[in-house]
Parts: structure tokens; C-alpha cells; sequence
């Protein structure tokens, strides 16, 4: 019995690696249609790095487990230290991390740490239980003041129409439309609980923080409908807080805004 | 030195309390209030467990109709399907109580309390009654957080991780009523009890140790213990201090996490006054301290597997730990790293993005020690001869999901990736592999191999194996295939992912997932039967039935009140002089007198 | 009496070592040497290292929450110099105290005692005083963050001096019975706890109302 159990430890792991590494070979990622094709590289290469080390490191057990089972006659080796060894591993580990480090700072400044372009489209997205309130400034590229005090059922983010910026405000729920190729400057609020703002074609997830504004940007690149989850547990229907991204040719954009946003 | 042993030889003659009720309900033995937490958390893990599999229930099948779970549990069905704030209830109730009430119990409060004076060579913990006090305040968090199963208004819903305003608003989901308050109030009574647990061990490993056990001849369980319960001492204030703020924002209107301007249900919140009901708090002020005690928390549940782990290895492999000084190192260094990551968590919370590559650094960093105690157990297991017992195939088992778990890290700690993998099922695999997984299969090999030592006996060999391997093979079977479905882009904490068509496709891979875990969770069943069964059936043990050297093993199975009846043995190496060719047999006690030519250690 | 005090001084010279409860003397001198006191000891700084933690906590909290533009500084209530005063007095009378006892005048210490503990309560009367006489004039916990604070970690300190009180308590009846040994620091760890209360209010004031 004793002698199966390092046969089939070592049989497990194997098994364990050329199934799970099949699976991982497979492409998993929804279709990218945004600029943000690097985080795709990032996984990517990350994954390969480190599957690499699984499978070494996993062979490595499974070969000791078989190999060095208890059989009579054999001895232990009296082996317990060796520097050269300790830190040659400890420093091989700290030098790829070390390139992993500097790839994540360097993506990390480029996506996240990048203000937008000066030309990007400005559009509002506000979250309530459970849904989606999108808001472009119009014309005059401003939003109007919003005062929650004057929230209602017809008028949830509390826009304040006294004020003249808001007139040519456009308000949509649930549905987010964006100009082909032209970077969006993505303005995030809630007025209730956390949400985040997840456009899983788009490598976009954000969350939306009540009493902050969050902004994040992104180039969606192809035209199409794609969805918008909310990726944030924000309550009981959290998982029906689903919302549509119309990605149109810029020349069509103001178009086909405006027609969505009649009434 | 003699005067001494005559001494100690003396208080041996103290005697245990004789009534069934001061000897095994309020007892100060430490080795009694240790299987009182065991078998507590063993209760607790088995309610979490069912809660998990109505979770899976509903991921894989949403729209199945399941009249007699209906009629079983009336409050979570509706004809037959499970509600919204039921499924809520799951997923938080399932994380509270596996990661306080049982992966945080078992290992540092069961094992702690067994081993530490055991390994330490002390006849108690420094504080015997504050031990007995701390296992009742705990079952009094036991019972608060499962009584909020019985409120109204359901018990917490926001998540193990309580995020306000979700946490802090009643309107804002069902659980947030009572049932919070509940939680908070279990919270309390569980920090209180961990605190007094922490007092004890770090008090216990600092002064009562044998004469000549200096701190690195330590096993490396002790280490572990003395290092979670310093964690513990350090983080969980934090944690405190976020869950009063968090009852004076919930019931006295204060507005430490609640910012100006809320609006519920399209209802303002705000005073007949016209002024709002909060002003200027921040969300995110919750998430910073929930996780600078959250993270911590993670190693508390860790690292004592990995001190397991590396004991049960060195006795089965007959060979030295490899890098002994390496593997405390790494441990000290996990352990100081987990104070500075904490905002890995909240790379897309919205905090400053500079804060995020702060986080970043020390996240990748950590991923440094946790590869030297990798290798350092396949180098110990190079060239050994392993005895294949149940307790070793978990320890195996630790190791194998430390590495799965571990990588998957390395991914999420980097802040650009994590946009697409934050909340999505890759994190639930990631965590369940290393965190649960890793503390799980340790408390299991630790069982096995202490069993002895708890109840005098040996567990059954085959039916151990058995619940190994099923578990094994259905813990990857149910928590690997998390990582691709997490890819591409499933939620996590989702009541129906089939509302999303890009998650429509992956309703296969659930049905799987949750076949598997449905195993998983029987399995189970053979470790319950054989847990009862070899505590009072088992085979006799002696006092030491696996030839192991440290200080547990030099007293009889179960030790007696006192531990040692007689004088307390002197110790003369570490714990792990296994296939020493100079030694007389293949391995050396602490306690036995220095031989020929030994090398200090 | 002197007889008897001899003979406890010695008994107690051994020094209390491992488990406080059921062993009596029993358990094992550490192998270091150093640390090797009395457990007692050292748990009671762990203690204090977890409160600190506790009210790092809090500060960490408050520096955060008073960023935020909604703050509205408090002025600090008059009465809290005098609670100050209080505490400070206080943990200077049990320093007289402890200089007593350990100078073999175990009569000499009682009033002494009596001092520190009529501080303490003073302190914490003059506290609610102070929490009264704010919410007279309109401040309420709720009123504003500054407040909010104010009233959390007031009560938070007050909490921890209660249970100093209760240890008082005890410290009293011991004193009283004379049950301290002379020469010996009997009052040394309930010492630690209070100086720390002290420090930890000093702390408090300089961080609500000073910096």
C-alpha cells in the first residue's frame, strides 16, 4: 500500500500539470476591441513564466515523491544546508521577479498612472442599485451640477437643471455609446454603494466610490455592442446590474448619441 | 541544573482538577481547550462547508427548481429557487466563518494551544485561565455569528469583507440590518479571543521554554505559532478600531466611511432640514484598515501550515529540514511583508495610483521567501527515503497547492493585470489553492500526525489515504478550473452569471466545478468518521509512533496534566537530527545527551 | 509583622516563573536568561502593544478623515486641562506610592494609593463632564467629524481606564491588607498599565487638539 502512494503522488502530479497547462493553452480572454492589448501581453507572458515554473517545480515533486520513497536498504542523505545553493535560488527568484516588478511599474505608469489625451470624449457613469447612469456634457462640454438633494425616480443622479450647463446634458441608462478610435475620458461616481464599472472587452475595471469622482481612460477600437458588468458585490441585484457598450465610426457618433437620447 | 529537575520534578505532583466539569468544560489544560477549539472549528467548517455547496448549487444550476432544499430551508427558496439575499448570505457567511472561525481557529488556536507547550517543554501556557477564557469568548462568537442565521432580516450580506456603504446602510441590502450588527459583534468576540490566544503563545515561546530550546532550535511549527500570534497581536486592532467606526456610522450617524450626498432607492438621505444625513466619509478608509488586518489575516492562516508541513516533512523524509535558518527567515520576512501589501486588494478601488505601486513592490517581494521555502522542502525531499504515511501525502499535498496557489500570486500582484482579473474567479482560485487549501491540507496532515498527542491513538491509514486522495484530486478538481473561467471574466459573488452573455458559454465548466465540489464536500465524511472512530477505537500510539526527535515525542500519548510526569527534559539539538551516519540510529531526540562527535545545532 | 513581611519578601524573592494559575512556581526558567522575568510581565506589554495598535488605528483613521473638506476643528472643552491635570496627578502618586512600598514604609504607601485611585475617577468624571457639557453647547457625536473623533477615542481611552479601575480595585484591597511585600515592586505592573493610560491621554490631547 505504502509503496502505491509515492507512484501515484507522482502520477497525480503529472496529470495535475499536462491537464491544467492543456487548459491554459487554450485563448481564455474575451475579444480585445480596446487599446489596452498590453494587460493581454502582460497575462500572457506572466503565464507562460510562471507555468514554466509549475511545471518544473512540479516535476520536481513528483520525481523526488517516486524516487526517494522509503525501500529497504535505503539511506537518507545527512544534506541539510548548502549557501551556494540557497542563494542562488533565492537571488534566480529575485531576478525574474525583478523583471516582473518592472514590467508591472512600467504598465501600471502607462495605463493607469497616464492622464488622458486632450481630445478624449467625456462621458459620466454613475452607478446606483443596480444600474447604470450615463451622462455626456454635450455641446458646451460641461457637466451641469448635480445636486443629490434633488435625486428622484425620473431624475436619479440629481441633475440641477437651474443651472445652464446642465441643459444640453445627454442622459442614458444602461447604455454607453463611444466614438470609434477616439480615446474616452470616463468620469465614475455612485450615489449609493460600490460598484465597479467592468467592460470586460475593453480590459476596463474600475470601481465607483460614493462622495469620489474616478476617472479612467481607454481607445475603444472596434465598432460593435459589447457589455458592462458590475464586477463589485453592491447587493441583491448586483449580478443583473448589466448594461450595453455601442462602439460606432466617429463620424456616426454624435448621431447616433443623440438619437439614443431622445426620448 | 539537579536542583532544578528536583523542582520541577516536585510540581508534577500537582494534580488535575478531578470534576468532569473543571477537568474537560472549563478546563486551563492546555491540551483540553486545544480539541475544544479542534472540535469547534471542526463544527464551524461543516456549516461553512454546506453553505459553500448551496453556492455552487446555485452557480451551476440557477434556474433548476429545487422544491425540496425549498422545503427544507423555506427562508432561502422561493418555489423552489434559492433568492438573491440567500445567495448574498452564502458567500458571506461561507468567508467569515472559513477564514475566522475555522481556517484561523484549527491551526493557530487547536494546534497552538497542543503544541506550544508541548514542543516548548513547558507544563501549561503561561496563562492557563485567560487560555480557558479565551475558547469561551470564542464559542460566544460562534454562537452570535450563527444566531444571525435566525434573525429577520437574514444574517450579513455585504461580503466577508463588510464593504461600506453596502455594510452601513440599512436600506442598502437585507443583511445589512441585525444581521451586521451580528457580525460585528461575533468580530469582537472572536478578536478578544485571539488577542488573549496571541498573549499566550508569544508569552509561552518567549519564557517558559525548556533549558537549552533557545529560539533556533525551535521547530518550525513554533515559529510559525509565535509569528502568526504576533501578527495577530498587531493586525486585528486594526480591524477593531474599523468595526467601531463602523457601529457608530451604522447606528449613531456619524460619518467616518459615509460621504455626503447618498442616495438610495432614488431616496435622498438626508434630515427634514434639508442637510444630509453624512458628510465627507470615505469608503475607502474600511478598505484600508479591513485589509491592513486582512492581509496579515492570510498569513495567519498560512503560516502555521507551512510550519506543519516542514516538521511532518523532515520526520517522514528521515532527513533534515533543508535550510533550517532559510525557512525561519522566510517565514520572519512573509511575515513582515504582510504588514506592507495590504493594498494589493485595492488596486481598482480608486485609491492614488502612485499608493498602488507602493503595494505592487512589496507584493512581488513576497513571492521571494515563499519560492525559498519551495525549494527548500524539494530539497530536503532530494535524496530522503519518505514513509508515504496520511500525514505526509498532506504535507505533499500543502506543497503541491503552495506552488499552484502561489503563482497565480505573482499574476494578481501585478496592479495592470489585476484590472482584468480583479473579482473574478481567478482571485477565488488563487486565494482557495493557497490560502484555504494550504491551511486546510495542513490542519489535516497536522491531525493525522499530532492525533496521538490529542487523544492517545492512531487514525486509520487507509481510510485517511482514502480522504486524502479523494480530497486531493476534488480540491483541484473544483478550484483550478476558477483560474480559466476567472480569465475570462467571470465574477465573482454573482447570483446568476447567465445574465451576462459573454458568461453564458461557461456554464459547462460550473456544472463541473460544482460535481466536483460536491465530491469534495462528501469526502469529507470519511475524515469525520475517521476522526470520531480513531479517537476512541484507534490503535494505541506510544510515545512516539513515527521515530520523530521533538519534545512532544518524549512524553506519553496523551500527556498527562502537567505534560511531563516527571522532571521537564533538558535539550541538547534541533528537532531535526534524522540520518545523521555519525548518530547511533537514525534519528536523535532533542532531549537525549549530546553523542560522539555531533555537530552543534 | 515585620517577621511576616521578611517572610514573604523571601518567598517572594524565588520570583513567580511560568504559568501564573495552577502552577505555582512551576514551569522552566528560559535558556536565554534575558527574558526569562516574569510572564506576567511581558503579557502585559504585549497587552499594550496591541492597544497601541488599536489607537494606530484610530490615528491613522483620523489623519485620513481630517483631509476631507467637511472638517470642522472642535475647540477643545476647558475641562480637559483639568482631567489632565487629574491623570497626571495621579500616576504621580502612585510613582510615590511605589517609591514607599519599595522603601519599606508599607503603611506610609496606603494614602498614596488612595490619591492615585480619587484621581482616576476624577479623571473620568471630569471626562463625562466634558462629553456633557459639549453636547450642551450642540456638539453632538454626529455633529461633525472632529467630534465623532473626539467622542470614539475619548471613550475608547475611558473604556481602558475602567479596567485600570477595576484592577484598582484590587491593588487596594492588597494594599490595605498590607499584602505588598516591602522592598519589592508589588505595584510595578499595575504601574505599567496606568503610566500607560497617562501617556496614551497625553497622546489623545495632542492629537485632537495640538497637532
Amino acid at each position: 500500500m505504502a509503496k502505491v502512494q509515492g507512484l501515484l503522488f507522482g502520477l497525480a502530479t503529472v496529470v495535475l500539470v499536462v491537464v491544467s497547462v492543456f487548459y491554459f493553452t487554450k485563448d481564455w480572454m474575451p475579444p480585445l476591441h480596446s487599446d489596452r492589448g498590453a494587460i493581454d501581453h502582460g497575462i500572457a507572458l506572466s503565464l507562460a513564466v510562471t507555468g514554466v515554473v509549475f511545471i518544473v517545480t512540479n516535476l520536481l515533486l513528483a520525481w523526488v515523491s517516486f524516487r526517494y520513497q522509503d525501500r529497504p536498504g535505503a539511506v537518507a542523505s545527512y544534506w541539510h544546508d548548502h549557501a551556494g545553493l540557497e542563494w542562488s535560488w533565492t537571488g534566480v527568484t529575485a531576478l525574474i521577479l525583478f523583471f516582473f516588478l518592472f514590467g508591472a511599474l512600467r504598465l501600471w505608469g502607462q495605463i493607469v498612472n497616464t492622464p488622458p489625451p486632450a481630445d478624449a470624449l467625456l462621458v459620466e457613469v454613475t452607478g446606483q442599485q443596480f444600474a447604470w447612469n450615463v451622462r455626456y456634457p454635450g455641446p458646451d462640454g460641461m457637466f451641469g451640477r448635480t445636486d443629490a438633494r434633488q435625486a428622484t425616480q425620473e431624475n436619479p443622479i440629481g441633475l440641477d437643471r437651474a443651472d445652464p450647463a446642465a441643459a444640453d446634458d445627454l442622459l442614458l441608462l444602461n447604455q454607453l455609446y463611444l466614438p470609434q478610435g477616439r480615446a474616452v475620458d470616463v468620469r465614475l461616481r455612485s450615489l449609493d454603494v460600490l460598484h465597479s464599472l467592468f467592460l470586460p472587452n475593453f480590459r476596463v475595471k474600475q470601481d465607483a466610490v460614493p462622495g469620489m469622482t474616478v476617472s479612467t481612460w481607454f481607445v475603444p477600437k472596434d465598432a460593435g455592442d459589447f457589455e458592462i458588468a458590475c464586477a463589485e458585490h453592491c447587493g441583491l441585484g448586483h449580478y443583473r446590474m448589466r448594461g450595453r457598450v455601442h462602439v460606432v465610426p466617429a463620424a456616426d457618433f454624435d448621431q447616433a448619441l443623440a438619437a439614443a437620447a431622445a426620448p | 541544573m539537579a536542583h532544578a529537575a528536583e523542582a520541577q520534578a516536585g510540581e508534577a505532583h500537582v494534580h488535575a482538577p478531578q470534576a468532569f466539569i473543571w477537568r474537560y468544560v472549563f478546563s486551563k489544560d492546555h491540551k483540553v481547550i486545544a480539541i475544544q477549539y479542534y472540535v469547534t472549528a471542526m463544527f464551524m467548517a461543516l456549516i461553512a462547508g454546506l453553505l459553500a455547496m448551496l453556492v455552487r448549487l446555485q452557480l451551476a444550476w440557477p434556474e433548476r427548481d429545487n422544491a425540496w432544499l425549498g422545503n427544507l430551508l423555506p427562508m432561502g427558496f422561493q418555489s423552489g429557487v434559492m433568492n438573491p439575499e440567500f445567495y448574498a448570505m452564502l458567500f458571506t457567511m461561507h468567508g467569515t466563518i472559513m477564514v475566522f472561525f475555522v481556517l484561523s481557529t484549527a491551526p493557530v488556536s487547536g494546534f497552538g494551544n497542543l503544541l506550544i507547550p508541548l514542543q516548548a517543554g513547558a507544563r501549561d501556557m503561561a496563562f492557563p485561565f485567560l487560555n480557558g477564557l479565551s475558547f469561551w469568548t470564542f464559542l460566544c462568537g460562534c454562537v452570535v455569528i450563527l444566531s444571525s442565521f435566525f434573525v429577520a432580516s437574514g444574517a450579513a450580506a455585504a461580503g466577508w469583507t463588510s464593504y461600506p456603504p453596502l455594510s452601513a446602510l440599512k436600506g442598502a441590502i437585507p443583511g445589512s440590518d441585525m444581521g451586521q450588527t451580528l457580525w460585528i459583534v461575533a468580530m469582537v468576540f472572536f478578536i478578544a479571543s485571539f488577542t488573549m490566544g496571541g498573549l499566550n503563545f508569544v508569552t509561552t515561546i518567549l519564557n517558559l521554554r525548556a533549558k537549552g530550546l533557545t529560539m533556533f532550535r525551535m521547530p518550525l511549527t513554533m515559529w510559525s505559532m509565535f509569528l502568526v500570534a504576533i501578527l495577530g497581536l498587531l493586525a486585528f486592532p486594526a480591524l477593531t478600531a474599523a468595526s467601531l467606526l463602523l457601529v457608530f456610522d451604522r447606528h449613531f450617524g456619524t460619518s467616518f466611511f459615509l460621504p455626503a450626498g447618498l442616495v438610495l432607492n432614488n431616496v435622498p438621505l438626508m434630515g427634514p432640514d434639508g442637510a444630509f444625513l453624512h458628510q465627507g466619509g470615505s469608503p475607502l478608509l474600511w478598505q484600508h484598515l479591513f485589509w491592513f488586518l486582512g492581509h496579515p489575516e492570510v498569513y495567519i492562516l498560512m503560516l502555521p501550515a507551512l510550519g506543519f508541513t516542514s516538521d511532518i516533512i523532515a520526520t517522514f523524509a528521515r532527513k533534515p529540514i533543508f535550510g533550517y535558518r532559510s525557512m525561519v527567515l522566510a517565514m520572519v520576512a512573509i511575515a513582515g511583508l504582510s504588514f506592507v501589501v495590504w493594498g494589493h486588494h485595492m488596486f481598482v478601488s480608486g485609491m492614488s495610483p502612485y499608493l498602488g505601486m507602493a503595494f505592487a513592490v512589496g507584493t512581488i517581494l513576497i513571492a521571494v521567501p515563499s519560492a525559498v521555502k519551495v525549494f527548500n522542502w524539494l530539497a530536503t525531499l532530494y535524496r530522503s527515503r519518505i514513509r508515504f504515511t496520511t500525514a505526509m501525502l498532506w504535507a505533499l499535498g500543502v506543497v503541491s497547492l503552495f506552488i499552484s496557489g502561489g503563482l497565480s500570486g505573482i499574476l494578481l500582484g501585478q496592479g495592470a493585470l489585476d484590472i482584468h482579473l480583479h473579482d473574478t474567479m481567478f482571485v477565488v482560485a488563487h486565494f482557495h489553492l493557497i490560502m484555504a487549501g494550504a491551511a486546510l491540507f495542513g490542519v489535516f496532515g497536522a491531525t493525522a500526525y499530532w492525533f496521538p498527542k490529542m487523544f492517545g491513538r492512531l487514525m486509520n491509514e487507509p481510510l485517511g489515504k482514502a480522504h486524502f486522495w479523494f480530497t486531493f484530486v476534488t480540491y483541484y478538481g473544483t478550484f483550478f478550473p476558477m483560474h480559466y473561467i476567472g480569465i475570462a471574466g467571470h465574477l465573482r459573488r454573482i447570483y446568476d452569471p447567465y445574465q451576462y452573455e459573454f458568461l453564458a458559454p461557461l456554464k459547462g465548466i460550473n456544472e463541473f466545478i460544482t460535481v466536483s465540489a460536491f465530491i469534495l464536500g462528501l469526502s469529507q465524511i470519511l475524515f469525520f468518521v475517521n476522526f470520531f472512530w480513531s479517537a476512541f477505537k484507534g490503535k494505541k500510539a506510544g510515545e512516539n509512533p513515527w521515530d520523530a526527535n521533538g519534545l512532544e515525542w518524549t512524553t506519553s500519548s496523551p500527556p498527562p496534566h502537567g505534560n511531563w510526569p516527571g522532571a521537564i527534559p533538558v535539550v541538547h539539538r534541533w528537532p531535526y537530527e534524522y540520518s545523521n551516519p555519525a548518530a547511533p540510529r537514525d534519528h536523535v531526540m532533542q532531549h537525549e545527551p549530546p553523542f560522539a562527535g555531533e555537530p552543534r545545532h | 509583622m515585620p517577621g511576616e513581611i521578611l517572610e514573604k519578601a523571601r518567598a517572594h524573592a524565588g520570583g513567580p516563573r511560568g504559568p501564573v494559575g495552577s502552577w505555582g512556581g512551576g514551569g522552566s526558567a528560559g535558556p536565554d536568561g534575558g527574558i526569562a522575568a516574569d510572564p506576567r510581565r511581558l503579557g502585559l506589554w504585549l497587552f499594550l502593544g496591541t492597544v497601541t495598535m488599536l489607537f494606530v488605528g484610530f490615528t491613522s483613521a483620523y489623519l485620513v478623515r481630517r483631509a476631507s473638506a467637511d472638517w470642522r476643528p472642535l475647540a477643545i472643552p476647558a475641562l480637559l486641562w483639568w482631567n489632565t491635570a487629574a491623570i497626571v496627578a495621579s500616576s504621580g502618586a502612585l510613582e510615590v506610592a511605589r517609591r514607599r512600598l519599595r522603601g519599606w514604609a508599607p503603611v506610609g504607601a496606603v494614602p498614596w494609593v488612595f490619591a492615585t485611585g480619587i484621581l482616576g475617577v476624577l479623571f473620568a468624571v471630569g471626562q463625562v463632564l466634558a462629553w456633557r457639557a459639549l453636547a450642551a453647547r450642540g456638539f453632538y457625536l454626529e455633529t461633525s467629524p472632529h467630534n465623532s473623533f473626539f467622542y470614539v477615542l475619548t471613550g475608547t481611552h475611558l473604556v481602558h481606564l475602567a479596567g485600570g479601575l477595576v484592577w484598582f480595585g484590587v491593588v487596594l484591597s492588597r494594599v490595605r491588607r498590607l499584602a505588598y511585600v516591602p522592598g519589592e515592586d508589588g505595584l510595578g505592573l499595575f504601574a505599567t498599565y496606568w503610566h500607560f493610560l497617562a501617556g496614551l491621554w497625553l497622546y489623545l490631547l495632542v492629537l485632537l487638539f495640538v497637532v
